[in-house]
């Protein structure tokens, strides 16, 4: 029952030490206004226990005071409010440079896709040192990807793409949690983080068996979707015409609608167009698309947005005016 | 025979009339309350042993005791009972609709049927939420989240949801009843800055229960329709939004703490005023943290909702906005303590139950700081941290404040004492089984325990043994309670009208009271609290002597 008994999380990710910091002045912030208090009670309570030839003096407040004890606090939470703030956007910005994994939770497992197309379940490998940016999405209910020793945590919601990013700064193994309740084997819903030398994790990761990443895996999706068959992309232009805009260097801009509305063309624009191509059609074009509701997996939907994102134009900057944009 | 005085004295409220009828369509505040009081113990005592059978099972790492269903329908159970059967009405409907009327002067309140109405509408909610649970149970946790309980879930949502939708509408009643019974029933000379801090309470209380158990009760429909009838609205695979689901239940769910909790803020004003032979110090200070409390308390929602995927900005506001809510609660702990000093105080139970409120208060809204921090929260939300925060708020805070009041206001309900030395020494096993359940769990919780777990690695398991530990001490100090309080009124000792010298109009008729409170209408010419010398009858010998 006292193996590994500890009253202390690990700490081993970049932003785990300063979160421990400002956990720790809280703490101090904390007892102090407990001792304040429960001081203030006992030696009230002894001073002025009811005896005889002591009466209670009638004291109605005093303006002084209630200024004061309303002023320190409001100070102190106010300090408190920027110190978290601050922080919670570090934790919340991922760096620029970071290797991009791929998330799936449905009950009750974890599917975690490497930046070079391995997958694993439950566990997940990380290179010592290295950023490392999750984009998760849920099959079915909520969960929550939690890993305690890195001090991160974030929902994985079913229709809506949230990330979390992490370094690792110490080599071991970790706990991966489902921290949102989700059915029946919630509280099995874990899994293990694993930190190795980035020499480790290479020799690790080509211990699986090869997989194609997942521009490679999208690319092929896109042929075998039959997307090719209305959309160009990658300067192939579909043999029957293009019925819907070419893709190319698409992503990342802003297309204009139908409705003569315009619109991000990002990863839940990709997803939703998929799903409900009607619900926000590009300008110029029939609503021809049919929906792939049910006919592809959320890591599928995820290596098409990869592949797609990876589609640059030849010939200029991916803002440049194309087809189909006005 | 005929000298005595009280054989000349009409029959109390509890008398005169008698048989099931006359209780069960009683339209007197007293009654009511003390129907009240039967429901909420029943259910206590239901919840009680959820939270028995969820911690023996948390005695080991592995799911030895029960399956995972089992275990998710405890929780789920516990909380649904506690919070919408036990906490949301104990101390409103119970010591609110007993004491409200007396306290200013009135006969009854302003609306005796929808009072009594209120009563069934809670007895009905708790008669769906019983046949869910004896039905084969609910496992969606109470916060019902979306898609779960909409799509996903096996068991009888529906049937908890309606229960939970039909006492929300008693909640919105009995607000009403109260905000309309403090508006125009207050005795005459008792202007709004000489009520008692208690009425305050409830009247901020009751602005939360009209204006935000509508959205609760919708939300929840919602939830129903949406499982019966595959509507889209939280389900993404029905082209819904789960997030919605979420600002919508806490709309209404965090100022529910508050509905929780300002009461017994309310209560623990009384006692310590009583205790300590003085007003209350700052009393519009107290007064307006009420109401600022219920404000702001209406503004804080998203602060569950950190890591759900909301905006960076919507986050940073809640966070700010939570932050300010704290200071309305710590104004009250200070002006409490501030009480003590230069009284005369005694330490009879219900000083007892109140000191100990202001620590665990405390502590509890202390912890709430930690959570309205962005970047702490992020690791300690879901975990046993918010199981132990939420805790010392609801049973360190509104539990100890009803048990507190109760004991205050027994000798009024029923004209009898609870024996006194075995309830100190209740209050204190309480006190110290609580702390011994809780405190571990603080712990647990930064060490990254998620909460509604019902196996967890080997390396929690003793902290969660000491939890377990102080849940049987706790769980004790409840039974004796339960056994003490109902043994007092055939044996306490008889006390008249005011046995703890205690202010206010309340202690000014008879205990028990008549069945329509004061022979006359009192007139008030003092403030709340003032200590008027009053002629002593040989009956009304102070009780703690």
């Amino acid at each position: 029952m006292f193996e590994n008994f500890s009253l202390w999380p690990e700490s081993a990710s970049t932003v785990s030490g300063p979160i421990d910091a400002l956990y720790l002045f809280l703490v101090g912030v904390s007892a102090f206004f407990v001792v304040l208090i429960l001081s203030a009670l006992v030696l009230f309570s002894i001073r002025y226990r009811r005896r005889p030839g002591h009466s209670a003096s009638p004291i109605a407040g005093s303006m002084t005071l209630e200024i004061v004890w309303t002023v320190i606090p409001l100070a102190i939470v106010l300090f408190v409010f920027v110190w978290g703030t601050r922080l919670f956007v570090r934790v919340q910005t991922p760096p620029a440079e970071a290797m991009q994994f791929r998330v799936t939770g449905k009950q009750w497992m974890w599917k975690i896709q490497h930046p070079s197309g391995q997958s694993e379940i439950n566990s997940l490998h990380v290179p010592l040192g290295e950023a490392v940016v999750l984009t998760m999405i849920s099959e079915d209910v909520i969960h929550s990807f939690f890993v305690p020793a890195f001090r991160i945590k974030k929902d994985v919601v079913p229709g809506l793409y949230s990330t979390l990013w992490f370094t690792p700064t110490k080599a071991g193994v970790y706990h991966l949690f489902c921290a949102e309740y989700c059915g029946t084997k919630h509280s099995e819903m874990t899994g293990q983080v694993v930190v190795q030398d980035p020499a480790e994790y290479q020799l690790w990761l080509d211990g699986l068996p090869a997989a194609k990443n997942p521009v490679e895996a999208g690319a092929l999706l896109f042929q075998n979707l039959r997307c090719d068959t209305c959309h160009s992309a990658a300067g192939v232009a579909p043999p029957g015409g293009a019925r819907g805009p070419d893709l190319t260097g698409r992503f990342g801009s802003d297309v204009a609608l139908a409705d003569g509305q315009s619109m991000r063309f990002d990863a839940r624009y990709v997803r939703e167009s998929l799903l409900e191509p009607a619900k926000r059609l590009s300008a110029g074009f029939q609503p021809l698309m049919p929906s792939y509701q049910g006919q592809v997996r959320e890591d599928e939907i995820l290596s098409l947005i990869a592949y797609l994102e990876s589609l640059q134009p030849a010939d200029g900057p991916a803002n440049a005016p194309k087809d189909g944009d006005r | 025979m005929s000298a005595d005085p009280r054989a000349v004295k009409p029959p109390s409220y509890l008398g005169g009339e008698y048989g099931m009828r006359s209780w069960l369509l009683t339209l007197d505040h007293k009654r009511i309350a003390l129907l009240y009081l039967l429901g909420i113990t029943f259910f206590f005592l239901v919840g009680g042993l959820f939270a028995v059978l969820i911690r023996l099972e948390l005695l080991t790492p592995a799911g030895d005791l029960f399956q995972s269903e089992t275990y998710n329908k405890l929780f789920t159970l516990h909380g649904i009972f506690m919070i919408f059967f036990f906490l949301l009405p104990s101390i409103p409907a119970v010591l609110g609709n007993f004491l409200l009327p007396l306290m200013i002067g009135a006969r009854d309140l302003a609306f005796p049927r929808i009072n009594l109405l209120s009563w069934y509408l809670y007895i009905a909610g708790g008669l769906f939420a019983t046949y869910a649970m004896l039905a084969g149970g609910v496992d969606t946790g109470w916060t019902f989240y979306t898609p779960y309980s909409s799509t996903y879930a096996n068991s009888h949502v529906i049937a908890a949801a309606l229960g939970v939708f039909v006492s929300g509408f008693s909640s919105i009643l009995t607000g009403v009843n109260f905000i309309a019974t403090i508006h125009k029933l207050r005795a005459p000379g008792l202007t709004w800055f000489r009520l008692p801090l208690f009425v305050w309470a409830h009247y901020a209380t009751s602005l939360i229960m009209v204006l935000g158990t509508p959205v609760v009760a919708i939300t929840i429909l919602l939830v129903a329709v949406e499982r019966l009838f595959h509507v889209g609205i939280f389900d993404p695979a029905l082209g819904g939004d789960p997030i919605l689901f979420q600002h919508l239940f806490w709309f209404y769910s965090h100022p529910a703490v508050y509905i929780m909790i300002l009461p017994a803020m309310g209560v623990i004003s009384e006692i310590i005023a009583c205790f300590s032979r003085k007003r209350v110090f700052g009393y519009e200070a107290v007064a307006f943290s009420s109401l600022a409390i219920a404000v702001l308390g209406f503004l804080v929602w998203g602060h569950h909702m950190f890591v759900s995927g909301q905006s960076l900005y919507a986050g940073v506001v809640f966070s700010l906005l939570s932050f300010l809510v704290a200071i309305p609660s710590a104004v009250k702990v200070f002006n409490w303590t501030a009480t003590l000093y230069r009284g005369s105080l005694s330490f009879e139970t219900p000083m007892l139950y109140a000191l100990g409120f202001i620590g665990l208060f405390t502590i509890g809204g202390l912890t709430g700081i930690f959570l309205a921090t962005l970047a702490v929260d992020v690791h300690v939300h879901d975990t046993y941290f918010v199981v132990a925060h939420f805790h010392f708020v609801m049973v360190g805070g509104a539990v100890m404040a009803y048990l507190g009041g109760l004991h205050f206001w027994w000798p009024k309900m029923f004209g009898r004492l609870y024996p006194e030395m075995l309830a100190r020494i209740t209050t204190v096993i309480i006190f110290v089984g609580f702390n011994l359940t809780f405190l571990p769990q603080f712990v647990l919780g930064y060490l990254g325990m998620p909460r509604r777990y019902h196996v967890y690695p080997e390396e929690f398991q003793v902290l969660n043994v000491f939890s377990t530990a102080g849940a049987s001490i706790l769980g004790l100090g409840f039974l004796i309670t339960a056994a003490y309080l109902p043994w007092s009124l055939r044996f306490g000792r008889k006390v008249g009208a005011n046995p703890f010298d205690a202010a206010g109009l309340e202690w000014t008729t008879a205990s028990p009271p008549l069945p329509h409170n004061f022979d006359a209408v009192p007139e008030v010419r003092t403030e709340a609290y003032a200590r008027v010398p009053r002629a002593v009858e040989p009956e009304e010998e102070p009780a703690h002597v």
